[in-house]
């Protein structure tokens, strides 16, 4: 892979004219939360949280959108009201999510809706600063070798620049004369040390290794039982999963006409109706039915399918779960077979 | 400053898998007091020929502004150009398509989902056995097998409802039982008509009248209401059926027919697209197919 060098402050000029591609966005702050705004500049951007509440899945995958239009005549796609979006400030976590929601929704039916997105997004990636929730690292996402266009690795005086796809190319293109391809004996020094830095960065005790055999002989623990009882099914966990891609389908009626939208959006296996068929049978009645099922579903099943667990460690779900229900706490669980106070 | 244009915008023209067709029903009947009978063509009459799929195999149904679920295909490909499918009143979809007449549209996509393994099947011996509204895709397999006679062994159905008014295909299954080359058994669990002819108990009870079978040699195809597996199950293993040789047809919740919704995930697999046929041997190692739950500690 290409490795640019550029010097720090030429980050705003060089977001500058990334600007002429499409709309600028990134991490900004406002009232302790983090979120994706767009943004004229890069001093409006937040380079040093940690996280975002919600993953950037929601640039590719909307949290509702309209798929078609319908009228007693049949029904019309709804594409081509995207608009073309520059992210900047992704962390490795974040493009490892994108890389997994690719395989979901890219590979053997193409959906046309999230492929639309991902080629009108260009995802620029950011080195990040872990805290406490972190557990890349137990996943093996704290650094991230493609899925981005370009990714920006923090070398204080310098940025390096890893050109991930043509298009991010293109963008260095535009402003060539801020980038360079003298790399020396000291920025691999410097790009070591940095490494060596962010790995002693994490505070999290979390091991996933055997997790496929440990969820396996613990299908029937107690354990999931205990866990589903303290389960609220809020579904918060998967809204702010950067995996969790599952969707409903719901026709809007205009009211007094035949014409409307068949609308798509977020849901979440948490819910009680995820499984119900008709006539009333539902397949995931209980809590602890649900949650094992999310659980089983990113730490068991996704490695057995793809290699990998569908956990990319960004933490999200430790900060955000009201009562404490998460990948280091689940995991924890089963493998002591006591659940954490 | 050298000034660039990216284009992104000869992205290819693909498919959309989510873009229903819109099909028109051209007839519709009462199968029971509950299930209605309908047969669809394509608005389009010249796409009637282009719907390829096989016995197993599904459909997204939807009717504009009531919404979309996923139906099987009780028709055979060996008679082309009509799709039928039978839709028993349950939800707000399912009444609305209930009271669908002829000559409206209904959205179609698909088919899709994998389907009853006919190049493995040729040549063996076949079992169908179908309880309830479970006779809705067997019948797809059990008249292609029959319009591809030749290329099957010995074929024998069996075919159980709750009372005669609520056998499906009821005088079909008359007429085919005339049919000196399948074995055709009918059962009701309780006749409350007293004129009932054919046999009555549970489906199970079929079982004793098989005779010897050639096991190894012998496909079997079961669906039906969720208890009646356990129960059929015990008796094709008991017979010797080698377990991914007995095949069912399952059903879940489904937003998308194409992998990417999430709601019939079972484990690894999606029942739409890795399914909706499994063997008996997927069903005992993936937990959760046919829905046991976490008490289920049964070992056979």
């Amino acid at each position: 892979m290409m490795i640019l060098k550029m010097k720090k402050e030429d980050l705003p000029a060089f977001l500058e004219s990334a600007k002429e591609w499409g709309e600028l966005w990134g991490p900004t702050t406002k009232d302790g939360k983090t979120s994706y705004a767009k943004v004229d500049s890069l001093s409006q951007m937040d380079l040093k949280a940690t996280r975002t509440v919600i993953p950037p899945k929601k640039f590719l995958y909307p949290p509702r959108f309209t798929m078609f239009d319908f009228d007693e005549e049949g029904f019309v796609e709804r594409t081509g009201d995207v608009p073309k979006r520059i992210l900047f400030g992704l962390h490795p976590c974040d493009v490892h999510g994108i890389l997994i929601m690719d395989k979901l929704f890219l590979e053997t039916y193409k959906d046309p809706y999230y492929a639309e997105r991902r080629e009108k997004t260009l995802l620029l990636g950011h080195s990040c600063i872990p805290d406490d929730k972190c557990m890349c690292f137990a996943t093996n996402t704290d650094f991230v070798a493609e899925g981005f266009d370009l990714f920006f690795t923090d070398l204080k005086m310098f940025y390096l620049v890893w050109v991930g796809s043509s298009k991010g190319h293109d963008l260095v293109r535009m402003r060539a004369d801020l980038f360079s391809r003298n790399l020396d004996k000291n920025d691999i020094l410097n790009y070591t040390e940095y490494r060596k830095w962010k790995t002693a960065q994490f505070k999290a005790k979390i091991d996933l290794t055997g997790m496929p055999d440990i969820f396996e002989l613990g299908y029937n623990s107690p354990i999931w039982d205990e866990l589903g009882e303290k389960c609220l099914s809020c579904g918060q966990c998967s809204m702010v999963c950067p995996t969790c891609n599952c969707y409903n389908v719901v026709d809007e009626v205009d009211l007094g006409t035949a014409e409307g939208t068949r609308d798509r959006f977020w849901d979440s296996c948490m819910f009680r109706e995820y499984s119900v068929v008709a006539g009333g049978h539902n397949f995931r009645d209980k809590r602890a039915d649900r949650l094992r099922l999310w659980y089983t579903h990113k730490l068991q099943a996704f490695i057995g399918e793809f290699g990998k667990p569908a956990c990319v460690g960004c933490g999200r779900c430790v900060a955000t779960c009201p009562v404490d229900i998460n990948v280091a706490t689940v995991s924890t669980a089963l493998k002591e077979q006591e659940v954490g106070k | 400053m050298k000034k660039m244009c990216v284009v992104l915008e000869d992205r290819e023209v693909q498919d959309n898998p989510f873009q229903p067709d819109m099909w028109r029903i051209v007839r519709r009947y009462p199968l029971t007091s509950d299930v209605n009978f309908y047969q669809a063509r394509p608005v389009d009459v010249d796409e009637a020929l282009k719907m390829n799929y096989m016995p197993g195999q599904f459909i997204m149904l939807s009717i504009p502004g009531e919404g979309e679920a996923p139906f099987c295909i009780s028709s055979t490909p060996s008679r082309p150009g009509l799709l039928e499918f039978c839709i028993r009143r349950m939800g707000t979809l399912t009444s609305s398509l209930f009271d669908l007449k002829e000559n409206q549209t209904v959205g179609i996509r698909g088919p899709y989902g994998n389907w009853f393994p006919l190049d493995k099947m040729e040549g063996k011996d076949i079992m169908i056995v179908a309880g309830g509204m479970g006779v809705a895709p067997l019948r797809s397999l059990l008249l292609y097998i029959l319009d591809n006679r030749d290329k099957f062994g010995r074929v024998t159905y069996l075919h159980g409802a709750k009372n005669p008014g609520e056998m499906l295909f009821r005088d079909e299954f008359f007429q085919l039982k005339e049919r000196e080359d399948l074995n055709c058994l009918l059962t009701v669990d309780k006749d409350d008509t007293g004129k009932w002819t054919e046999r009555t108990g549970l489906i199970t009870t079929l079982f004793k009248e098989l005779g010897p079978i050639d096991s190894k040699n012998t496909y079997a195809a079961v669906c039906g209401p969720p208890i009646m597996y356990k129960f059929v199950m015990e008796h094709l293993v008991k017979l010797g059926i080698p377990k991914h040789q007995i095949l069912m047809t399952l059903e879940r919740r489904m937003k998308c027919g194409v992998g990417k919704c999430g709601h019939c995930a079972v484990e690894y697999l999606y029942t739409c697209i890795d399914g909706p046929v499994f063997s008996w041997w997927d069903v005992l190692h993936m937990k959760e197919l046919i829905g046991r739950g976490a008490s289920d500690k049964t070992i056979a």
